[in-house]
């Protein structure tokens, strides 16, 4: 080394090592970044880089030749040209290992479409839960691609979804939503689903907690399911006109594993439900219609019918903590759901008896709530409606808004008797009791202080096999004073028994 | 796959959107695909969806693949622009979309004034700057006349093109000779030196080439240019930034007809120095060769594949096959890459050329993978090219297998930029080019690396969508 006023020069020759003039320039580039580095330059010992070298201000020994490589620092210390050298030696080490990534011939890059996510893997399934005005151009993706389609997205355009699915049974794919929520695959639960053990009952549901409610008392019966494919909300709608009902059909028909189909759904287009229950007629599978509808069963009689059908003794639905004798209630029933097909049903059954139900989901366009979701009457309220979950989770997720408003029931003179869901499973929050069960202590400890009794019934949703853990969640919330049905019909029922008892 | 397959066994299953979902399927032992899912451009959801609804898109991709691959590249002439292109004196063809001189970048301006003054229109430089900015000469797109051109693009009538044939469609693509790299013509130089070099490509080089090419078209053994293309990519060439050994070949191929064809022996010499010292000499018959390839998938009804990428240094123009010759453009974009000597991205302009017509054939950056040498003059490593071509097979439609990569076990080159698929996935072309000097007069500063504006698949989807029948 030698010094040229304040800085240390230090010139080396690596003989016969050859390294290529692009990766060199990127070395020197690295060298001469280095702390204390003034000037660097790594290079084959060319004419044209020995001019450049002597330009700055280097001396290279005299038999350096192009097949030599040539190491020039400058710096402002000894131990300034050290670092530079260690530096060096790892940039040029690091030019035959692909820059350290570790995967020196590049990986697969990830894939940006559904389309081509399904053509690399092959799956026969693809989730979609993009914003509803993408998921067209996402769903489309799979089904080109050969996959059948899950779209949970809402906000999906109803001619977007009859085009999806036109074109999934062209191509014999199954196309589930939009706005599914729930479905069971070969025993895998997507989206929002219980768990509940393989069988002999395949069911194409357009509503996805009447599908939860459905598979969960046959789980409960001791029957199991061998699938349950999501049909999407509207699609026994006119304008969608059954179009994933009859490819559910048709694939649960041919399935070895089915030997009963249910198909579960809202209340349905007349014209839609006539032609399915005709199409129904040509397969091989029984096929048993649990359409909701003023007058309909329930869908706890048609797992009911269904149990009959297998063979099966129809059990006791489990309750818990209902009292042996019923308290007396004065004022209105308030339901407050999170699943909309719960909503419906409690609302068909409750106006067989108590007349008009307020809601933001009517049956009837004229009881329609008003923006604030008040009434002195009875009121059902489904918090899963789309206007009541922009901008925030599912209730099923974040109970925070139906908590709320009981709170604001316990205080409300005109409530007798508050009916909520709480659905358990896959998706669903993982401990729904926990925040529950002490607001409902609180809402009841707020009606007694007031000297009013405020009965609370709860429809539990789920299975023993759940991962919340089914009698956990029921003891927690019998202890708070509810009473606790795995039924939603029973549980409806006994509301509206309360609130009529409380009339009379 | 059918509906069936769903329901037997346990689902794989592809998950875009919420990882909510993906979660909680993986926790369940299922094998999850997450899509790296960003939404199209705003704007574009509502004309993406009406495309992809557009019941005809399927099986006219499907067709534009099907030319495309069957297309196919054959050199029959050497001659005269204005004769093979019916090229008037004072009209000049240029790359990219249409341009006016006042929205012209500094190197097209260049290429122009060096085309004037080659072609004896002017006195000097500023007389030639003058008429054409006083409108005294016409110009319009190399594409609007089957014909590419790399960088500036400028062809004159003096010039002389290779001109290439489909036999599988007869259709007929036309490239100018290529001058070398530095202070050349088609980066924007017009000096002396530049303008003395073309006419002698013009008494010299053309003629030679012709006499060569003609023996070997009269005795039937036309040179096969898509073949060399697929030897081109197994030798470390993309066709775009690296045409080394498609140059060498060129040469191998067509030297015994020039010989036989009795060329003066000193002559000879000169061409074969200026080709042998010139390792882009066979981009120009790369470019024509990709000119038919995308030119076959022209003009299907509901398709959504790119026919065109072309830039003249301002715009960045695209066309598609189903809604013909109409431009989409875009600001082109400035190329990030490596410098030659003190020039630095300042000196850099736009991107600019018809060599991107390389790329809409599936080589050049789509091919990256097969030019391991070049990467490092894009900035990357060995890894990096691979991924860059893979990630281009996810906004193709087909892949060619007459151009297989060893590296990827022959796979064949990413093929037919679908604009549906560049929309949905967020990932734009990926293009090898040079860079031009910003200043006229300046020449080739640097290589690098650049992709299309995305207003030009913006513009492209609202013009299918306008194009496609109604829904239902």
């Amino acid at each position: 080394m030698s010094a040229t006023g304040t800085d240390v020069h230090h010139v080396e020759v690596r003989r016969g090592r050859y390294v290529d003039s692009v990766s060199l320039m990127q070395v020197s580039a690295t060298v001469a970044g280095t702390p204390g580095v003034h000037k660097a330059q790594v290079a084959m010992a060319t004419e044209l880089n020995l001019d450049v070298l002597s330009g700055m201000g280097f001396d290279i020994p005299a038999d350096a030749g192009p097949n030599d490589m040539v190491v020039a620092v400058s710096a402002e210390s000894d131990e300034a040209v050290a670092a530079a050298l260690a530096v060096m030696e790892d940039a040029v080490a690091s030019i035959g290992r692909g820059g350290g990534s570790g995967d020196t011939f590049g990986g697969e890059p990830t894939p940006r479409t559904t389309r081509w996510a399904v053509e690399r893997s092959g799956a026969p399934l693809a989730v979609v839960s993009v914003p509803g005005e993408h998921a067209f151009a996402e769903a489309m993706g799979a089904l080109d691609a050969g996959s059948s389609v899950l779209v949970f997205s809402d906000n999906v355009p109803v001619e977007h979804e009859v085009l999806l699915k036109r074109t999934a049974a062209d191509r014999g794919l199954l196309v589930m939503g939009p706005d599914c929520g729930t479905a069971i695959v070969g025993g895998v639960g997507l989206g929002f689903a219980n768990v509940v053990r393989q069988g002999p009952v395949g069911v194409a549901a357009a509503s996805g907690t009447g599908a939860q409610q459905f598979t969960s008392l046959l789980h409960t019966a001791g029957v199991g399911v061998s699938h349950c494919l999501g049909l999407g909300g509207r699609d026994l709608s006119e304008a969608v006109g059954g179009l994933s009902a009859r490819a559910a059909l048709a694939a649960l028909d041919a399935d070895p594993a089915t030997e009963v189909i249910v198909v579960v759904s809202k209340p349905p287009h007349p014209a839609v439900a006539a032609d399915l229950q005709e199409y129904a007629a040509t397969l091989a599978t029984p096929v048993h219609l649990v359409l909701l509808g003023a007058g309909q069963p329930t869908i706890t009689a048609g797992v009911e019918k269904v149990l009959v059908e297998l063979g099966v003794d129809r059990p006791d639905w489990p309750t818990w903590g209902v009292p042996a004798e019923a308290p007396r209630v004065d004022g209105a029933l308030r339901g407050l759901f999170a699943g909309g097909t719960l909503c419906d049903e409690s609302m068909l059954i409750a106006a067989e008896t108590l007349g008009d139900i307020r809601s933001n989901i009517p049956l009837r366009p004229d009881l329609a709530l008003p923006a604030g979701l008040e009434h002195d009457g009875h009121l059902m309220i489904d918090f899963g409606d789309d206007t009541l979950t922009q901008g925030r989770p599912h209730p099923m997720i974040d109970p925070g808004l139906r908590l709320a408003r009981l709170e604001k029931e316990a205080a409300d003179p005109a409530t007798g008797v508050v009916l909520l869901d709480v659905v358990l499973g896959h998706g669903a929050h993982a401990d729904p009791a926990g925040d529950l069960a002490p607001a409902v202590a609180a809402a009841r400890r707020t009606a007694a202080d007031a000297g009013r009794e405020l009965a609370v019934v709860i429809s539990l949703c789920g299975t023993d096999a759940d991962p919340q853990g089914l009698e956990a969640q029921a003891a927690a919330l019998a202890a708070a004073g509810a009473s606790v049905f795995s039924s939603n019909a029973a549980a409806t029922r006994y509301a509206v028994a309360l609130v009529s008892g409380g009339q009379r | 796959m059918n509906t069936l397959d769903l329901l037997d066994g346990t689902p794989s299953v592809v998950g875009t959107g919420v990882a909510l979902f993906s979660d909680a399927l993986r926790a369940q032992g299922v094998d999850v695909t997450d899509v790296d899912w960003t939404p199209p451009p705003a704007g574009t959801s509502a004309a993406l969806a009406r495309v992809l609804a557009d019941a005809r898109r399927v099986e006219a991709n499907k067709l534009a693949a099907e030319r495309m691959l069957a297309a196919g590249a054959e050199l029959v002439d050497v001659r005269l622009a204005s004769e093979a292109l019916d090229l008037q004196p004072g009209h000049f063809l240029h790359a990219g979309p249409p341009i006016t001189w006042e929205r012209a970048s500094g190197p097209l301006r260049g290429a122009l004034i060096g085309a004037v003054l080659f072609e004896g229109l002017a006195s000097g430089p500023e007389e030639a700057e003058r008429k054409l900015a006083a409108g005294t000469f016409t110009w319009e797109p190399c594409h609007h006349r089957g014909a590419v051109g790399p960088m500036a693009g400028v062809v004159s009538p003096s010039m002389w093109v290779f001109e290439l044939t489909d036999p599988s469609s007869g259709r007929t693509s036309w490239c100018s000779l290529n001058e070398g790299l530095g202070k050349v013509l088609r980066y924007g130089a017009y000096s002396e030196e530049v303008v003395t070099r073309l006419r002698w490509m013009s008494e010299v080089l053309g003629p030679a080439l012709q006499s060569g090419v003609r023996r070997a078209r009269d005795r039937g053994a036309e040179l096969d240019m898509l073949a060399i293309v697929a030897q081109m990519v197994q030798m470390g060439d993309e066709g775009h930034n690296r045409n080394r050994a498609g140059t060498l070949m060129f040469m191998r191929d067509l030297l015994p007809d020039i010989l036989e064809a009795g060329v003066d022996p000193l002559r000879l010499a000169e061409v074969v120095r200026f080709i042998g010292g010139n390792d882009h000499f066979a981009l120009n018959l790369v470019m024509p060769t990709c000119k038919l390839i995308t030119s076959a998938a022209a003009d299907i009804p509901g398709s959504t594949v790119v026919t065109v990428m072309a830039r003249n240094g301002t715009d960045f123009g695209i066309q598609v096959s189903g809604t013909g010759q109409q431009w989409f453009t875009g600001p082109a974009q400035t190329p990030s890459g490596m410098f030659l000597g003190d020039f630095g991205p300042d000196d850099a302009n736009p991107d600019i050329g018809d060599s991107a017509i390389t790329e809409t054939a599936g080589i050049g950056g789509f091919a990256m993978a097969a030019a391991p040498a070049i990467v490092r003059f894009i900035g990357g490593e060995v890894g990096d090219a691979l991924t860059a071509t893979r990630l281009m097979y996810q906004i193709t439609t087909t892949e060619n297998q007459r151009l297989g990569v060893p590296i990827l076990d022959f796979r064949g080159t990413p093929t037919g930029i679908d604009v549906t698929k560049v929309l949905g996935s967020g990932v734009l072309p990926q293009i090898n080019t040079g860079m031009a000097g910003r200043v006229a007069g300046v020449g080739q500063v640097g290589a690098g690396l650049v992709t299309p504006p995305m207003e030009c698949f913006e513009g492209a989807i609202q013009a299918l969508a306008a194009a496609a029948p109604t829904l239902g």
